[in-house]
């Protein structure tokens, strides 16, 4: 077994707005492992975001986490000080976030924005700095970097931007990254070269990614383990493989079977009606208003994480009664 | 050249258009450049057809699109509906007959919280183009909106509501029965489903493909995403920066792709399906800038099998099967 790195322990962090809370993370647990790639699967508004923003404590105001464990190395870092949190964002723990283009600072040029990351934690003078700055961009496989460190992003093409924000998460070595959506933003062909790029780099660096993402292609390409969310909850928890082969949660079937495939056609179903509000999310599971398997427990009390395998965990009454067809069941 | 089919509906023909870029000057504006954005293209989409362009973004689509419905002017070329010259009709004719010709032509736009008028509710929306095209007696509009709203699964109490208070998925269905209140012939779709989430994506996409079926329109679907076409086109155009490369039955085209670029598109599309291991990224750098493409064969800079050849001579859509058309020295 390989030793965890990060455990969430019933997170739940809540948005005061005027219309009333948002529940957007409502009770989540799960864990990540050293040097493995973890994947977040869920549609918008399910709280994958607010999970890892949450992690690093950086939940925008009016959000606030009400409950809940985030250990981290052993230690829990919703009880560490700001100062603490401080030393931990991009040494131990860094993000890379969906869009480029508005996570660089225009008016700044790469290298003052890569140089930043490194005075701010690291005690060395400015002029060491450069070195390091080019080793970090010739990681990233930006060519030319002497000259383009001088450059601004609107100079920098979607994909090379979406380079230096990875440079900027990795220059000081974290122990685990956060990629929230980091290809959503960029076309096929740039997605497929900057995918390669953060599982080379994870390889090489030996840390723990989480991809967060609502594509099921990257999910099955990229990971190892996935966490499926909705509505702020955990459904599933499971290897990839396994996941695909033999999801045990209605949505995560309904989810799979919703996706478009590349290689064949293939009939797609339809998950009815929509995402809950999440004011007041739905009584029980807040999936089984959509369900189609949904009893009267269902409505009543909210289900807890089962153990099906000795990895694959899902939050469903039904589970033992029902037979759900996986990816591959389903050729036509 | 291909020849013209008999149920060929729209025809695009050696269609360009140019966009000019000046220099910043007060009292002198000199034209600079130039953007390549459609550059002599060809294609015809057939009666009851799903014909799609993809791409990588500024590869041209929606210029194309925007071209055929004469929204912008093209520089040359010209455009047949049901065999008629569109683009001299436009320049031409008096506003009835554009009127006339506006009415068979009708757009779905991609993001549906920027295409729908907060103030207006929902009956207003959709019996607009109504009242524009007189299509309808006054009498009977409010007939026509409610028996619009249940062909794309809406009830008729949402007539009185604000876009507002839909979900993304219903306003898309709400562009849709605005698209569909005049009746028309051709529809093109751009990029439909893409600010969709995934289990709505599914809905409009079935929805889409039963309304074909149900009332026999030709669409021209645009988009980026190669699984949702896989999913609902007919035929395919590959588009990059300007130019058709390939252009296929759906199938023959990703079963049996030949062009180099159609090909590195293809393998870089993540696949749902952990079983199936992608192949290492093969296309490297990015597109070049349409201001000034490259000379030859546009995908010549980074084609792995490209030759001298490519570098100085184009090469036009020839068919190498029956109904398989590519633009490639290999094409013989």
């Amino acid at each position: 077994m390989t030793e965890e790195l990060l455990r969430i322990e019933g997170l739940k962090t809540y948005f005061l707005t005027e219309a009333g809370i948002v529940k957007a993370v409502d009770g989540m647990s799960f864990e990540v492992k050293k040097g493995e790639t973890l994947g977040l699967v869920g549609e918008s508004g399910s709280g994958k975001t607010v999970t890892a923003l949450s992690i690093l404590r950086i939940v925008p105001k009016p959000g606030k986490i009400v409950e809940g464990k985030i250990i981290f190395k052993g230690e829990n870092l919703l009880n560490k000080s700001e100062k603490e949190m401080q030393s931990i964002r991009g040494r131990e723990i860094a993000i890379i976030f969906q869009d480029p283009s508005s996570s660089l600072n225009p008016v700044y040029n790469v290298e003052t924005q890569l140089r930043d990351v490194l005075l701010a934690h690291d005690s060395i003078s400015k002029e060491d700095c450069r070195p390091k700055i080019i080793e970090l961009m010739n990681l990233v496989g930006i060519p030319e970097a002497e000259i383009r460190m001088r450059e601004f992003p609107h100079q920098f093409s979607g994909g090379m931007k979406q380079r230096v924000a990875i440079a900027r998460a990795l220059a000081l070595q974290p122990t685990l990254l956060f990629a929230d959506e980091p290809t959503t933003a960029l076309d096929v062909t740039i997605q497929a070269q900057v995918l390669e790029l953060l599982e080379d780099l994870k390889k090489r660096m030996g840390m723990s990614l989480v991809m967060i993402t609502h594509d099921m292609g990257i999910i099955a390409k990229m990971t190892t383990r996935v966490v499926v969310m909705y509505a702020g909850n955990v459904c599933e928890i499971a290897e990839t493989e396994d996941l695909y082969e033999h999801p045990r949660h209605p949505y995560t079937a309904l989810l799979l079977a919703a996706v478009p495939r590349l290689d064949r056609k293939k009939t797609l179903s339809i998950i009815p009606g929509n995402i809950p509000n999440l004011i007041e999310p739905p009584s029980g599971c807040r999936f089984h208003p959509r369900c189609k398997y949904a009893k009267e427990k269902c409505s009543e009390a909210q289900p807890v994480l089962e153990q099906v395998e000795p990895e694959h965990f899902v939050a469903c009454y039904e589970w033992k009664n029902i037979l759900l067809q996986g990816e591959n069941a389903k050729s036509d | 050249m291909r020849k013209v089919t008999e149920q060929s509906f729209i025809q695009v023909r050696n269609l360009k258009k140019y966009f000019p870029i000046y220099s910043r000057g007060v009292l002198t504006k000199k034209q600079v450049g130039q953007v390549h954005a459609v550059d002599d293209i060809s294609f015809e989409i057939n009666k009851q057809e799903t014909f799609a362009l993809v791409g990588e973004s500024g590869c041209g689509k929606t210029t194309t699109a925007r071209l055929i419905l004469n929204l912008i002017e093209p520089d040359s070329g010209e455009v047949f509906v049901d065999g008629e010259n569109v683009v001299e009709k436009f320049k031409s004719a008096n506003n009835e007959a554009k009127l006339g010709l506006r009415r068979k032509m009708q757009m779905i736009f991609q993001n549906p919280y920027g295409s729908l008028d907060p103030r207006m509710t929902i009956c207003d929306i959709i019996s607009e183009p109504l009242i524009i095209h007189k299509h309808v007696p006054k009498g009977e509009r409010c007939e026509r909106v409610y028996e619009l709203l249940k062909l794309v699964g809406l009830e008729e109490y949402h007539a009185e509501r604000y876009p507002h208070e839909f979900s993304g998925g219903q306003r898309q269905r709400i562009c849709i029965a605005r698209a569909l209140a005049v009746e028309p012939e051709f529809i093109v779709a751009d990029e439909p489903v893409s600010s969709l989430d995934v289990s709505i994506r599914a809905q409009i996409l079935n929805l889409l493909g039963d309304l074909q079926k149900k009332i026999g329109l030709s669409f021209l679907y645009i988009s980026h995403d190669l699984s949702s076409v896989r999913q609902i086109s007919q035929r395919v155009g590959v588009m990059y920066l300007g130019e058709i490369v390939e252009l296929a039955d759906t199938d023959e085209l990703f079963d049996n792709p030949l062009h180099p670029y159609t090909q590195a598109l293809i393998e870089a599309v993540p696949i749902p399906d952990p079983k199936v291991k992608n192949v290492k990224a093969r296309l490297r750098g990015e597109v070049p800038s349409p201001i000034n493409p490259p000379s030859g064969c546009r995908f010549n800079p980074r084609c792995s099998r490209a030759k001298a050849e490519c570098r100085e001579k184009k090469f036009e859509l020839t068919e190498v099967k029956k109904d398989h058309f590519l633009a490639c020295i290999e094409a013989g």
